[in-house]
């Protein structure tokens, strides 16, 4: 009798289809991150994050509330908590790692003299500033761009 | 850096050169040149000696806890005056082309 119940609930898609949203809340990163307008503030995936979550508590709603008809009060549980880990993992990352910059306090600022410096280029070459500053075409001024690497 | 090579016309326009600097070998720079089509130049500062003098060092935040530049963006200007600083306090969130090319023209109009 019990396997006869089992065999006409319904599949409960909204935990699936949540769960494979929220995965790509955190898997879109790398994506979205290439575009300073979904990198300056990561809306895009905390959107993905917020329709995973919801489907999420859709298809548990579903399960708890209704079990004779809905499966998954078990296994929608566990990728609900999942999916809360990787949410948590996600902010942690964006809301705190992100912002563990130096302070840089020692930096040049406005109307100090830029410390000189000469570095290997791309090809090799030696480059300094005065290089830079100065050449055929006359440049007025030089945009320096620090930044952390490809290794 | 991308959207820096996607608005190089602007900054040529205006006699802006632009320059990337952080701790790659010349060989990785190379290739990410030739990958992203870049047409500035990347110069290396392995040892993060150029990087220190700047105060930009991120300590241990490289691979294997290595010393890596944290972004920060300087415009310079043939008089070797720094003439705008933009220093994150978010490594997400750098400077676009658009706030340096608007500061250098706000910079212009007041005749500095």
């Amino acid at each position: 009798m019990a396997d006869k119940i089992d065999m006409t609930r319904k599949w409960n898609w909204p935990i699936w289809a949540g769960f494979l949203v929220a995965v790509g809340g955190l898997v879109s990163y790398e994506f979205f991150a290439q575009f300073p307008i979904t990198r300056d503030f990561p809306w895009a995936n905390l959107l993905l994050f917020g329709i995973g979550i919801a489907l999420l508590l859709l298809g548990l709603f579903r399960a708890f509330g209704r079990p004779q008809l809905y499966r998954g009060k078990i296994f929608g549980s566990i990728l609900a908590a999942i999916a809360l880990f990787l949410f948590s993992f996600f902010s942690y990352e964006i809301f705190y790692v992100l912002r563990q910059v130096p302070a840089s306090t020692g930096a040049p600022r406005v109307g100090q003299l830029a410390p000189d410096f000469f570095l290997l280029d791309q090809n090799g070459k030696p480059v300094g500033l005065g290089d830079l500053l100065s050449g055929p075409s006359g440049p007025k001024a030089l945009v320096v761009i620090f930044y952390r690497g490809f290794w | 850096m991308r959207s820096f090579q996607e608005r190089l016309s602007d900054f040529d326009a205006r006699g802006i050169r632009v320059v990337g600097i952080s701790v790659d070998p010349p060989d990785i720079n190379r290739r990410q040149s030739q990958k992203l089509g870049y047409t500035f130049p990347l110069l290396s500062d392995p040892q993060a000696k150029i990087i220190r003098r700047y105060d930009v060092l991120h300590p241990g935040a490289g691979p294997k806890g290595g010393d890596i530049a944290r972004p920060a963006e300087f415009l310079i200007y043939s008089s070797r005056l720094v003439r705008w600083v933009n220093l994150t306090s978010n490594i997400a969130v750098r400077a676009r082309p658009e706030q340096v090319l608007s500061a250098f023209d706000e910079l212009q109009r007041t005749g500095q």
